[in-house]
């Protein structure tokens, strides 16, 4: 599995995508940190970015990477290799990567600039969301045979995390405005990782006071151990479960 | 060595392999034989575990093979169109292979193929540039690599100039001397002639007959292969 993945991140290196990737990063964190005089301000303004760019780059990327190692693919499952090493690597050396260019990219200016509590956790929400996004593609790409079709897949998922969710929770708090919501809203957070990060950096910025009632509950649950590890548990699953069944799908895939 | 016993595989409503049963043993040299789309590609890749079937199982030294990778290491194989990774150079696909196979290889590298093609001489070029011919030169050059018990080659001389094709043939009957299992598709029959001991003959996925090409020639009467498969396929299409 070790050659593998050697193999594929030697691909991925060699294409130069994740190069310019990482580049961008550095170059927007740099700027919005320079624009900015207080280092909290900045972290917020950068903050949108990473969230809408690193899960569009991620899931994009890794979706076309894995279409266009069809060949590769191929030319493996007939050789004494085992299927489901074979996925598990294209997943890890696609992860490695991007994993890498955030940290270079995005995770250098920061612990330059803000090296604080809510510093190190857009790090770690960028990492997280970088994994997630990365399943994500996998899954996409192993469900569907088309290419075309495929991709689309893994931009409807972005569109949906990124966009679409906030107005459905938008409109269903906004319908049940009269109950007691507050509760519900932790769990509707779980339901997109996208979401959740911001929540996790939000209160690490302690300006959870300006989000009004809502955002004290926030405070009180996510504040704690128990949400840290309730926040930690749900990127995980959102990790795995993906993949999971990427692995049970790819298992009886003909190729 | 290999024993298919009831292997079915649908691909939507079209049966590819309809109740197949089937085995080969070492040292047998057996051709695979029927029309397009008769089914063949699907057993072949069935035996690679490249396709599951849908029901039925097929076993590899009386191992099943589904949930088994290690198997594989006794196989070379060599596809019908060689796909290969597009911006790796001939060269790198070699070592990669050398590299994920070196700890199954059972004895040493044999390379005779890749100097016999003149591979050598273009190692360095990049699989997207290379021609057709020259893909299926670096696949058979691969399925050889390892010096497998078994070889399984689906239409190995598709493709290629006549001089590589009767280098590539000179090789199987090679292989075949040293009592490696042969499995070979191929459209072109007398190519098939000095190179099998047995003929499968498979019809819309079903196995129409299993015989040794001894007893078909008898049982048509007829003295080449050519004739006798030509025959076969009449009274399977006007019976």
């Amino acid at each position: 599995m070790k050659k593998i993945i050697k193999y594929v991140v030697l691909d991925i290196l060699r294409n130069r995508i994740v190069l310019a990737y990482t580049v961008f990063l550095f170059i927007i964190s740099l700027s919005v940190f320079n624009l900015e005089d207080n280092a909290a301000k900045g972290l917020l303004s950068l903050l949108n970015i990473i969230l809408i760019i690193v899960p569009l780059i991620s899931i994009i990327f890794s979706t076309i990477y894995v279409y266009n190692s069809t060949e590769f693919i191929e030319l493996l499952v007939s050789q004494p290799v085992k299927r489901t090493g074979l996925l598990l690597s294209i997943f890890t050396g696609l992860a490695i990567s991007l994993l890498l260019a955030f940290l270079v990219g995005a995770g250098l200016p920061i612990l330059i600039y803000s090296a604080s509590g809510a510093g190190f956790m857009m790090i770690f929400v960028g990492l997280a969301l970088t994994l997630v996004f990365v399943s994500l593609a996998v899954l996409a790409s192993v469900i569907t045979r088309d290419k075309a079709k495929g991709i689309g897949v893994a931009i409807l998922l972005w569109f949906y995390f990124a966009l679409i969710y906030d107005g459905i929770i938008l409109f269903i708090l906004f319908q049940f405005s009269d109950y007691p919501m507050e509760k519900v809203t932790i769990g509707f957070s779980a339901l997109n990782p996208i979401d959740l990060g911001r929540i996790m950096i939000l209160l690490k910025l302690d300006i959870a006071a300006m989000m009004g009632y809502t955002g004290a509950v926030f405070k009180d649950f996510f504040g704690g151990f128990w949400g840290i590890l309730y926040a930690l548990l749900v990127m995980l699953l959102w990790v795995f479960l993906p993949v999971w069944l990427t692995v049970r799908k790819f298992n009886r895939k003909d190729l | 060595m290999i024993i298919a016993t009831n292997v079915n595989k649908s691909f939507g409503r079209l049966k590819a392999l309809d109740n197949v049963s089937l085995t080969c043993n070492k040292g047998q040299s057996i051709s695979l034989i029927g029309p397009n789309g008769s089914g063949k590609t699907t057993f072949i890749k069935c035996l690679l575990g490249m396709v599951v079937p849908d029901n039925g199982f097929i076993t590899f030294n009386n191992k099943n093979i589904a949930h088994d990778w290690a198997y594989r290491a006794h196989i070379g194989y060599m596809p019908q169109t060689g796909r290969f990774p597009d911006n790796m150079r001939i060269v790198q696909v070699f070592d990669m292979m050398k590299d994920i196979r070196k700890d199954s290889a059972t004895c040493g590298l044999d390379e005779d193929l890749i100097s016999a093609f003149g591979l050598n001489k273009v190692l360095n070029k990049r699989m997207r540039t290379l021609s057709g011919g020259t893909r299926q030169k670096v696949g058979a050059s691969l399925a050889f690599l390892f010096n497998p018990d078994v070889l399984i080659l689906d239409e190995p001389t598709a493709g290629l100039d006549p001089v590589s094709s009767e280098i590539l043939k000179e090789k199987i009957i090679s292989q075949k001397q040293k009592g490696k299992l042969i499995l070979i598709t191929s459209h072109i029959l007398s190519d098939l002639e000095d190179i099998t001991t047995e003929i499968i003959y498979l019809q819309e996925g079903k196995l129409k007959f299993h015989k040794s090409l001894q007893q078909l020639k008898e049982d048509t009467g007829e003295e080449k292969l050519t004739r006798a498969i030509a025959q076969v396929m009449k009274s399977n299409l006007h019976p």
